[in-house]
């Protein structure tokens, strides 16, 4: 499809900007201003809406597909959530406005949206405190180790490292390194959980905690966590959670009754607010008592007399990690959801998570070859190295199932697992969704059996083929010129 | 299906975790209908006062945005997508992120930009890294004209690395300080950051400090306002390296701070050492144009520990809207806002530093915002305006010490002239207090 810049014509108007001029502008000297404008497109504002629209047209998406994509969560979001997010009462709110007169008396509506949120997240999760500042699950990674780091600077302890299990998305050391620390590895045993005998080798004095994912990505929970909490509380450390899969658990176990003291969610994941393409999430961040003076800067309150306001007396915080309080907007539509939910709507999403996991995992199963390891939680990965001697792989499968109108499940993620197929249907699904699924990668099976070349081919029914990531990687072309 | 699975009840899915780790009493309500829980918000939002008239800026802008942003960024097809793992299904999502970085090349006049950020304070600290990353240096200069809310994260960020962070205090001009550079300047410098218009809405042109900044071999950042580089002269051509902003007024709300959209561009040489998403151009097998996420072995879910940022995702429908943003109003739209963004701010600087014992604070070169010296603490001033349905700017006091009388006005294309005529005139009677 043509560039928005391949459909500019010169002189051409868009939306009419410009208003009544209210007196002419001071020259500005030239040093200060730049010799000619940017090449922004010059197209209609109907050539526009017919470009965009096109261009969503050759996404798949959860409004148009089934998206199984493993540790995304791609459950349906609920329209009325948009809705009671976008109200201009919200949306129109400058975020310095709490500053012009004290204790936040223009955003009493904010402000009570935020203070609400946090206690809602504290009761799911059974942590004392939140922050909603982080603006995606990364950032919030981020802020929970640099509370780890201030928490042990406070108290005088040297720690040096922490430690992480083979099965974390790669964002948990990228965090630990960020915040100062060594990371160390811990493989995973044959039943998907850390390694528990390599745990306790690896665990000394210096460890400043543990970032454990779980159920983690194998959608394996372990069972041992709470013997894992005892021992790293032990040597003083910290037990982080990352709440990637908070989708398998919520309203059945808490995070903080486990054991854990900091705990990141996932707001774009569990309650469901947009993906967007690729962000913007919302990475809030729960900690025990004990760690709530490092919170970030500032905390939202509820004074005496029952409104709102903002506290930014905190010595001990570990300071500013985001401009204001977080991605309102993101923050906003999770509110909405939690309201809809409801603690028996809580339960009743893990639970059908969970079912829905299961019943993909038994009946695939036959098909990959997998032994049975145990009931899975919300997702499950299988390897696609049973398709190997019909010279077929684990991204063929993805191809081919793109051409079914499905989009493929997580591949070649986790890193342990060969070929890896990652598969979350999340609760939103039905029966039949679940097993078309099944009668799809069954229909891929027979067709790689019976000649691999129409597998290695998809996709044929996308506007491109399989595109070659080298040669983009070579030539880098990054923009239109 | 609990039959396929020969199981009784839900339970019965969990029966291999321990049971005394149950924990499902939660003090939340039952859930609400839609009907209630839209009423319950629409109750709480109420309680924001709507009706201000705002001229308060600060790095955040209260812009028009057209209604064909909402109409299409909020279609499924974009909103509902995840990161385009699988390219074949997402060239929607992709094509609108080159699109994107394009039409940031064009605004700062940089060579590549990469698919977003969070917003402009990680944007810049990302900048930090990456500069000293590449010079192998650990000091940054940072001029006292950057955001102080995004200097406050750039403390935060760095405290436990190994980063000498310095700041480099304003001329009494409002600008950067051209001596003080001259003595901070020297080989373990890796980075200097800039800001332009800076915080105090002052225009500058650094190419002369770029080129000391580049003497020293270290990297010259720049945060900038795009709206503004609608006629303000580029980071590119005054030789910046690296270029970060807060993308909010190409399209996004206020939305109480947040999401935003962090921007990043540089040069080709850097790219390698450039964080978050990169889109790029390629084809398939027949020839046909597409485009991929490239140069990836960067990122984290390759690199973990020593990936180049912990990021993971970027803001791809804040981008989204930003280049459907800068379509709907073009080349000529966007200039067109832009001048009657200087018009406004021109006319009221002239009506308020006339206002008996109202002072410019610093020059007068701004692009849409400036500040101006009251008689009277800002703060006050600014409260007792409020009770009038005004947010008469942003009292930068609690920034800048000693600045409690100083004034920041922003002037955004959506203030009519009866607003800024009602602004001066209530302006000029609490003066009189």
């Amino acid at each position: 499809m043509k560039l928005i810049y391949e459909k500019s014509s010169p002189g051409r108007p868009g939306v009419q900007m410009s208003s009544i001029r209210i007196s002419p502008t001071e020259e500005i000297p030239s040093k200060y201003l730049r010799s000619k404008p940017a090449e922004l497109p010059e197209v209609s504002e109907a050539e526009v809406v017919r470009h965009f629209t096109a261009l969503s047209r050759l996404n798949f998406s959860v409004d148009t597909h089934f998206y199984p994509l493993g540790s995304c969560t791609m459950k349906y979001n609920p329209k009325a959530c948009e809705a009671a997010a976008n109200m201009p009462e919200l949306t129109d709110v400058h975020p310095l406005w709490p500053q012009l007169r004290g204790g936040g008396l223009l955003t009493q509506g904010s402000l009570q949206v935020l203070y609400n949120t946090e206690r809602l997240l504290s009761e799911a999760t059974g942590l004392d405190e939140f922050t909603l500042q982080p603006m995606a699950g990364a950032h919030g990674e981020l802020t929970g180790v640099m509370i780890m780091a201030a928490y042990h600077k406070d108290r005088g302890n040297e720690k040096d490292h922490i430690i992480i299990p083979d099965s974390a998305h790669g964002t948990n050391p990228a965090s630990a390194q960020l915040a100062g620390y060594k990371v160390v590895t811990i493989p995973s045993d044959e039943k998907g959980m850390m390694n528990f005998d390599l745990f306790l080798e690896a665990l000394n004095e210096k460890t400043a905690g543990v970032m454990l994912t779980c159920p983690n990505t194998l959608g394996v929970f372990n069972t041992r966590i709470r013997e894992i909490c005892d021992a790293v509380h032990k040597v003083d450390g910290l037990m982080y959670y990352d709440g990637a899969n908070f989708n398998a658990i919520m309203g059945r176990y808490k995070p903080g009754d486990m054991g854990f003291d900091i705990c990141h969610l996932n707001l774009h994941k569990s309650f469901a607010t947009p993906h967007g393409g690729g962000g913007p999430g919302s990475g809030p961040v729960g900690v025990v008592e004990k760690l709530r003076e490092y919170l970030p800067i500032s905390r939202v309150v509820k004074t005496n007399d029952g409104t709102y306001a903002l506290n930014y007396d905190a010595p001990k915080s570990i300071g500013y990690i985001a401009p204001f309080y977080g991605n309102f907007g993101v923050i906003a539509r999770a509110y909405a959801y939690i309201l809809s939910l409801g603690r028996d709507g809580m339960l009743g999403t893990s639970n059908r998570a969970v079912l829905n996991a299961n019943y993909l995992q038994e009946k695939l199963r036959p098909l990959f070859g997998e032994e049975y390891r145990g009931r899975c939680m919300h997702e499950f990965v299988f390897s696609g190295k049973c398709l190997a001697p019909y010279g077929v792989h684990t991204l063929d499968l993805a191809k081919g199932m793109i051409d079914r109108g499905i989009h493929p499940p997580t591949v070649y993620f986790p890193l342990n697992v060969p070929e890896a197929f990652m598969v979350e249907p999340t609760e939103t699904e039905d029966r039949d969704t679940l097993d078309h699924f099944v009668s799809v990668v069954e229909e891929l099976f027979e067709i790689a059996k019976n000649g691999a070349d129409q597998l290695h081919a998809a996709p044929v029914t996308t506007p491109v083929g399989r595109l070659d990531e080298v040669k983009a990687a070579r030539e880098m072309r990054l923009s239109y010129n | 299906m609990f039959e396929t699975l020969g199981i009784a009840d839900f339970d019965d899915l969990f029966s291999a975790i321990p049971a005394d780790l149950r924990s499902d009493e939660m003090d939340i309500p039952l859930g609400l209908s839609e009907m209630e829980m839209m009423q319950h918000i629409r109750k709480i939002a109420r309680k924001n006062s709507t009706n201000l008239v705002n001229f308060c800026g600060a790095g955040f802008y209260d812009h028009y945005i057209p209604a064909a942003v909402n109409a299409l960024s909020s279609r499924g097809e974009f909103y509902t997508a995840y990161t385009p793992y699988q390219p074949e299904a997402s060239q929607g999502t992709l094509q609108a992120a080159f699109e994107y970085q394009t039409a940031i090349c064009r605004l700062t006049e940089m060579e590549v930009a990469n698919a977003s950020l969070f917003d402009g304070g990680t944007a810049l600290f990302e900048g930090i890294m990456m500069a000293l990353r590449h010079t192998g240096r650990n000091k940054v200069l940072v001029d006292e004209g950057v955001s102080p809310i995004y200097r406050k994260m750039l403390r935060c960020y760095t405290q436990n690395l190994s980063v000498n962070y310095q700041e480099v205090k304003l001329s009494g001009g409002g600008i950067a300080d051209r001596a003080a550079y001259q003595a901070a300047l020297d080989e373990t410098v890796g980075a200097v950051v800039f800001q332009n218009p800076n915080f105090f809405g002052c225009l500058d042109n650094l190419s002369e400090l770029i080129e000391q900044v580049h003497a020293i071999k270290a990297l010259a950042i720049m945060s900038v306002y795009p709206q503004a580089l609608s006629h303000v002269e580029t980071p590119g051509a005054m030789g910046a390296d690296i270029v970060t902003g807060e993308g909010q007024s190409l399209g996004l709300s206020l939305n109480f701070g947040g999401p935003y959209l962090g921007f990043m561009a540089t040069t080709k040489k850097l790219v390698r050492k450039m964080p978050g998403r990169i889109v790029g151009e390629t084809t398939d097998a027949e020839g046909r144009r597409g485009y991929v996420l490239t140069l990836q072995a960067r990122e984290q879910h390759i690199r973990r520990e020593k990936a180049t940022s912990n990021i993971c995702s970027n803001v791809q429908l804040c981008a989204l809207r930003a280049i459907i943003y800068l379509s709907l109003v073009g080349r000529e739209g966007f200039l067109e806002v832009g001048r009657d963004c200087m018009d406004r701010a021109s006319y009221a600087w002239h009506k308020i530093t006339k206002i008996p014992g109202v002072e410019p604070a610093f020059n007068r070169r701004f692009f849409n915002e400036f500040a101006v010296r009251l008689p009277r603490d800002a703060a006050e001033v600014v409260s007792a305006l409020v009770d009038q349905g005004i947010a008469a700017g942003f009292p930068v006091g609690r920034y800048y010490e000693g600045m409690e009388n100083i004034l920041l006005l922003a002037f955004t294309e959506k203030r009519t002239k009866e607003e800024i005529d009602i602004l001066v005139a209530k302006l000029e009677s609490a003066m009189k207090v």
